[in-house]
């Protein structure tokens, strides 16, 4: 609907802080300085989202409560009942990929962002992830490091809760962990064949409470489906575990359907002023003012609104004297495979739901100096006797054919019909393993994002165009996740499916974007002419405008993103009270 | 608008008042569990009308031969793939032509065999065209879009029933209920041979 009469309201009241974006960075400076008593008003282009209003929830959910039976849609790319509202594409609100590169980019657009399904594996970085350069030469080593986040990490920890080990290891720190989850009966059998391989497997760490922590959350009963959101609020989701307490203080106002336009600044002081913004319903235009300006729209959307941020004073855009802005985007490499395990054939049946992801994990535990490629991975693992969902039983054809599948071994022709085929439904349930490698790539200048130059989305904003390619050195890294993978499966007496990937499809190298780890697009750094952001995420350029998103990444670490997205927004935000007390602001 | 159980504000509420009068439209009903978006895609969906009575019927057949009743369960039809079926394609576009083009390509089939529509086949005169299409690898050559179309209908049939009521009891799949995760049974950890000391 186009309004007639677009005209720009601007709001009286002057907050201290504006955040634009209410995920894994938005939601926890919301929270961190609404604590600290701050005004806030947090800018959401999406809707409202709370996995506990009947309205929103889909957890306990039986596939045939869905039309589709769980499967994807064009407005939920994960499933029928994932809590992702968006997804790959999303339509009036394109993004476009320079000739010849590839980029996908995952959107959700709801309160909590893409905190609301992710996927809660919750890894703090170690000394190693921040001093990359000076280990191996590539890339760049971030102005802090892991002593700076230590602290930061132990309050995520304890504010938010995340089951693991203490194991000692010393690029993969120990921490404040509630119990684990025992593994279930395949994460045995991965353990005692990654045993015999040398591969380690630990307990892995994600963000469920195995315990109670407080009041307001309760406790996890198992039932697996994280991604749709707890309605216990059991698991961490921006939306319920930081935004919601932010409100409750009184001091934060959150605008649903708010799209962030530019970043507003005094023409001269050159200190930002507030935010523009369109609503997405009524399309009309509004500006909201504040006297801190905190970006954390995730890392592309954080990007593209600097680099739209433009004045005569910031003809690059905001904060973009550097040129840095957008470059050295970064997305977790990943590969992947399936194996069938004949010994789960005819498996007894009983509940093994556990938490919504896998129970045990297998970190880095190669020494890059001894291999070809210069960063780790690690391997989260899948399986069990889940929900059937729309898909299951699919390509039966492919396997009931097979000699040694058959329950007297005697070969059976594939495909078929009947009762003879639904016991082979029966068998093969819950005989599946999955693995996947994800890992740390090497940021470069030259994969970058940028404003493309002729494309706008339906509300007239310039939108991001991706230049990003894959170098040898992830090449050859899912070359040996493949391996690895492979060895993994025979030990476990297992059979791969599908053909193995091989250099003809970079070793089934996800496409970049794909693990939805983007990071990078605003780096932290000494030196303005080679970074956006100081050590604080805060602009060298814009005192009072910060980023507190995965932007300020200088590398990815062969961990996933978000635990380090929260205590570095964490940081910042204390950064910014302590520098509002001292008068610095 | 407004995120009342969070206790959110918006600073005009009248907006979605405005938002109603220029869609000039009476909004869907949004069920629980969906969004707006969803509730008017679903309604547009499930207007349509896309296989006919006499397709449908052949599916049923058809579903019924690959997924029939047994000592266990019951059959697809009785599971609801029928009516699944008539969504998911819907749903699903690119899976209208393979699916009415193998319904067609079925009849065609069963007419030059035994001048009769599939429905209107006897029990052993299906078979007799089903056993040479259900068996990857073995298809005469000439068969082979029939083999493709009856592949497509085991792998939708399968889905439907596995994921409906009946599906799932015969599966005797245990979780989606709240319980406390232990770890794996006793027995089971003694029949393959594993522990948690290990
Ligand atoms: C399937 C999946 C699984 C994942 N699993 C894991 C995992 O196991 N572990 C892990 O660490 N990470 C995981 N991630 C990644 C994780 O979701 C992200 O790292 C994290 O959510 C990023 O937080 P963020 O605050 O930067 O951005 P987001 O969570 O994306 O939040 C950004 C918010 O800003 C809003 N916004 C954007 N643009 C604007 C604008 N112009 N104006 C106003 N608002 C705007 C968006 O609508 C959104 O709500 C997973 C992601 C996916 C999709
Ligand atoms: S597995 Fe636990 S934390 Fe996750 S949604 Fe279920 S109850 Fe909540």
């Amino acid at each position: 609907m186009i309004n007639n009469s677009i005209y720009i309201k601007s709001q009286q009241e002057v907050f201290d802080v504006v955040i634009v974006g209410s995920g894994a960075g938005g939601g926890m400076a919301a929270h961190t300085l609404a604590k600290a008593g701050a005004k806030v008003c947090v800018l959401e282009a999406g809707q409202p989202f709370d996995p506990a209003d009947p309205k929103d929830m889909t957890q306990m959910k039986w596939p045939y409560e869905s039309l589709r039976r769980g499967s994807s849609s064009s407005l939920r790319n994960f499933g029928d009942f994932d809590a992702a509202y968006g997804g790959w594409d999303i339509e009036g609100e394109p993004y476009t990929r320079k000739e010849g590169t590839k980029f996908d980019w995952f959107r959700s657009r709801m309160v909590g962002g893409r905190t609301n399904h992710w996927g809660r594996i919750s890894l703090r970085f170690g000394p190693d992830d921040f001093k990359r350069k000076s280990i191996d030469g590539l890339g760049d080593d971030w102005p802090i490091g892991y002593d700076d986040m230590k602290p930061f990490y132990d309050k995520v920890d304890k504010m938010i809760g995340v089951f693991g080990t203490n194991e000692g290891l010393r690029n993969n720190p120990d921490g404040y962990f509630l119990p684990p989850p025992k593994p279930r009966l395949h994460e045995l059998m991965i353990k005692k064949a990654n045993k015999a391989l040398g591969i380690p497997t630990y307990p892995s760490r994600m963000s469920m409470l195995t315990k109670p922590i407080n009041n307001e959350r309760g406790q996890c009963f198992y039932c697996g489906q994280c991604n749709r959101g707890c309605s216990a609020y059991a698991d961490f989701s921006s939306s319920s575990v930081l935004i919601k307490p932010a409100v409750n203080t009184g001091n934060t106002t959150v605008l649903p359907f708010a799209m962030a336009r530019e970043v507003m600044t005094d023409p001269i002081t050159g200190l930002a002023t507030g935010v523009s913004y369109v609503h997405t319903g009524t399309m009309m235009e509004y500006s909201v003012k504040g006297k801190i300006v905190v970006l954390a729209a995730s890392a592309g959307e954080t990007a593209r609104l600097l680099l739209n941020s433009k004045s005569s004073r910031f003809p690059n855009g905001i904060a973009n004297s550097s040129g840095v802005v957008g470059k050295y985007i970064n997305d977790s490499t990943g590969a992947s495979r399936s194996a069938i395990i004949p010994s789960l054939f005819d498996r007894k049946r009983y509940n093994e739901d556990g938490v919504g992801g896998m129970h045990v994990y297998t970190p880095w535990w190669l020494d890059n100096a001894k291999l070809d490629f210069p960063r780790g991975y690690h391997i989260e693992y899948g399986g069990g006797m889940g929900m059937p969902n729309y898909g299951f039983g699919w390509g039966i054809e492919g396997l009931n054919g097979r000699e040694n599948f058959t329950r007297d071994g005697i070969k059976k022709a594939a495909g078929g019909y009947g009762a003879t085929l639904k016991e082979d439904y029966r068998r093969f349930y819950g005989a599946y393993v999955s693995f996947a490698g994800r890992g740390e790539p090497v940021p470069r200048e030259d994969n970058y994002c940028e404003i493309d130059p002729s494309v706008v989305d339906k509300f007239g904003i310039p939108v991001l165009r991706f230049n990003y390619k894959w170098s040898d050195y992830e090449v050859k890294q899912a070359k040996h996740m493949q391996d690895t993978f492979e060895e993994i499966i025979h030990s476990m007496g297992g059979e791969a499916m599908g053909k193995k990937p091989g250099a003809e499809n970079n070793y089934g190298l996800a496409d970049p974007g794909r693990i939805i780890h983007e990071v990078g697009t605003a780096r932290m750094g000494n030196d303005k002419k080679t970074s956006v952001l100081n050590s604080n995420c805060q602009a060298h350029d814009v005192k009072n405008l910060f980023v507190a998103d995965a932007a300020p990444f200088v590398s990815q670490g062969d961990k996933n993103a978000t635990w380090t997205i929260l205590a570095l927004s964490l940081r910042t935000s204390e950064y910014i009270i302590d520098q509002r007390k001292k008068g610095n602001l | 608008m407004g995120l009342s159980s969070l206790g959110l504000a918006v600073f005009n509420p009248d907006e979605k008042a405005i938002e109603n009068l220029e869609l000039g439209k009476v909004p869907v009903k949004r069920p629980n569990g969906r969004t707006q978006e969803e509730a008017e895609m679903e309604a547009k969906l499930k207007a349509e009308i896309f296989l006919n009575a006499h397709e449908l019927a052949t599916i049923t057949i058809l579903s019924d031969i690959i997924i029939p009743a047994d000592k266990k369960s019951g059959s697809a039809s009785q599971s609801g793939v029928t009516a699944f079926i008539e969504f998911i394609v819907k749903d699903k576009p690119e899976l209208k032509t393979p699916m009415r083009g193998g319904l067609r390509w079925l009849d065609v089939e069963s007419n030059k065999r035994f001048s009769k529509n599939f429905t209107e086949l006897t029990p052993a005169q299906r078979l007799n065209i089903v056993d040479e299409i259900a068996y990857p690898g073995k298809t005469p050559k000439h068969l082979s879009q029939g083999e493709s179309f009856f592949t497509l209908m085991r792998n939708l049939t399968a889905t439907g029933f596995y994921t409906s009521k009946i599906g799932i009891a015969d599966l005797d799949y245990k979780g989606n209920t709240p319980n406390q995760w232990n770890g794996v049974p006793d027995e089971v950890l003694k029949q393959y041979g594993l522990s948690y000391d290990a």
